[in-house]
């Protein structure tokens, strides 16, 4: 048994949620830069100059890449041979409290009907897992509004099948448009339950931009939702272009013979998570 | 690429009869800041007859909700947030004399027939560019709604704040435009 103070878990989620608003990690950067390479538009390849200095400036300065710093979603693994001294909710949210005043990010939650802000950007989204060993890893993504509002659900028909999974995909991001700050990253879940195939497009979101799936025929069917994605035209924030996604992530899981769950979690071109183990 | 037009805040109808969808823009001078929260606020001023916190005639609004500043910082990272959002109360303001928008995202079409209509223009700033944006503002002060925090009215003082036409007062859309240019497949 390892004993680790939740004070260390508060202090590393401190740290987490300013780097992740000021530091683009190297994955995304990169994946940007290619892209402006890439590109057909030349308005389009201007937009992703922008966005390059962008993160340039931020990172260099200290400051937000984007003010909507986001509501901070959190994956926690805490090894079972761990012993942790308090509760870790408490200890994430004082973190991000902390975090996000030091920080200077805007604090953008509130009641959900009420609409008022709660004033210090809690309470964070936090999930949590059992695993092996004794350690504690943290994974923090920050996500925005306008992503995130462009993200879908859908229960299938098993009959709709891959098709159908396709054309849902294609169809939430064309009606997303200009809207999620394209070029996007686009997490899918197909399979598990209503709730499990939104954790697992969320998750898709935290592997490293353009990894490919383990499974071959889960790592084909991304490479032809990317094709298709692109083909639409919408390019870097709507403007038209060839880059619309930098990468589509799947992720799977065995759901009921009867069900066939997609969920689309969208997120923009500020693709900021980050990681710690303690 | 071409060079970008400069266009003064406030605006006039000829000043918006330059402006061509595509066109890259630096806007030198006022913008108003509003999301939809103020909007909202705004919008129930009129219903009650009151006069809005500023002279909304040949105004730009800017959809931004920036982070706090820092010490010695004017404004914090200052991006454009999504302008769908507004668009239930946008075709209001419009009607009152409202020139401009500046946000980021498509527009209803309720709000594409005001701007025409009223020969305003909206444009999009580069979302997610807030920390690029920001060194355009170089005065920014709450003149209403303090308690909104991030989503307080604020009148900026900008010198070449960089924007892209989407809608001009023509009903040019380059969103339909560019997307159509370089759509391919089914």
């Amino acid at each position: 048994m390892r004993t680790i103070s939740v004070k260390d878990i508060t202090k590393k989620v401190r740290d987490l949620c300013i780097s992740a608003a000021y530091d683009l990690e190297p994955d995304v950067a990169g994946a940007i830069r290619a892209a402006r390479d890439s590109e057909a538009s030349p308005l389009g390849k201007e937009v992703l100059g922008q966005i390059i200095d962008n993160f340039e400036i931020a990172g260099r300065e200290s400051v937000p890449m984007c003010q909507d710093t986001g509501i901070a979603v959190f994956f926690i693994e805490v090894g079972r041979d761990v012993f942790l001294d308090g509760s870790i909710e408490d200890a994430v949210n004082e973190g991000v409290r902390q975090g996000y005043k030091d920080g200077f990010l805007r604090k953008s939650v509130c009641h959900p009907i009420k609409r008022i802000n709660t004033g210090d950007n809690t309470p964070a989204i936090i999930h949590t897992s059992i695993v092996e060993g004794d350690k504690v890893k943290i994974k923090i993504a920050p996500k925005g509004a306008g992503s995130e509002n462009m993200s879908r659900l859908k229960m299938l028909k098993p009959a709709e099948g891959i098709p159908g999974i396709k054309s849902f995909v294609v169809e939430s991001i064309k009606e997303a448009g200009g809207n999620p700050c394209p070029p996007i990253v686009v997490g899918v879940g197909i399979g598990g339950s209503f709730e499990k195939s939104a954790i697992l497009a969320k998750t898709a979101l935290l592997r490293s931009v353009g990894s490919k799936n383990p499974d071959s025929d889960v790592a084909a069917l991304e490479g032809e939702l990317l094709t298709l994605v692109n083909n639409l035209g919408i390019g870097p924030m709507g403007f038209g272009g060839t880059t619309t996604a930098l990468a589509v992530h799947v992720e799977t899981y065995p759901c009921h013979i009867a069900s066939l769950p997609v969920a689309l979690n969208i997120q923009c071109h500020a693709d900021r998570h980050k990681e710690a183990v303690i | 690429m071409t060079e970008p037009k400069r266009i003064t805040a406030p605006l006039t109808d000829a000043d918006t009869a330059k402006l061509k969808a595509g066109d890259k823009v630096l806007i030198t001078g006022v913008l108003y800041t509003a999301r939809d929260a103020a909007h909202k606020r705004l919008i129930e001023l009129l219903d009650r007859g009151e006069k809005l916190p500023f002279d909304i005639k040949g105004q730009i609004i800017y959809y931004v909700g920036p982070t706090p500043p820092k010490p010695g910082q004017v404004i914090g990272s200052a991006g454009p947030t999504t302008s769908g959002r507004m668009d239930a109360y946008t075709p209001r303001l419009l009607d009152l004399g409202l020139k401009g928008m500046v946000g980021k995202g498509a527009r209803n079409r309720e709000v594409l027939d005001s701007i025409k209509k009223n020969r305003a223009v909206y444009m999009a700033a580069v979302g997610g560019a807030a920390a690029l944006i920001a060194r355009s503002i170089k005065k920014a002060e709450i003149i209403a709604y303090g308690d909104l925090g991030p989503e307080a009215v604020r009148r900026l003082e900008v010198v070449d704040f960089p924007a892209i036409v989407v809608n001009d007062a023509e009903g040019g859309d380059l969103f339909l435009q560019g997307v159509e240019k370089y759509r391919r497949g089914a």
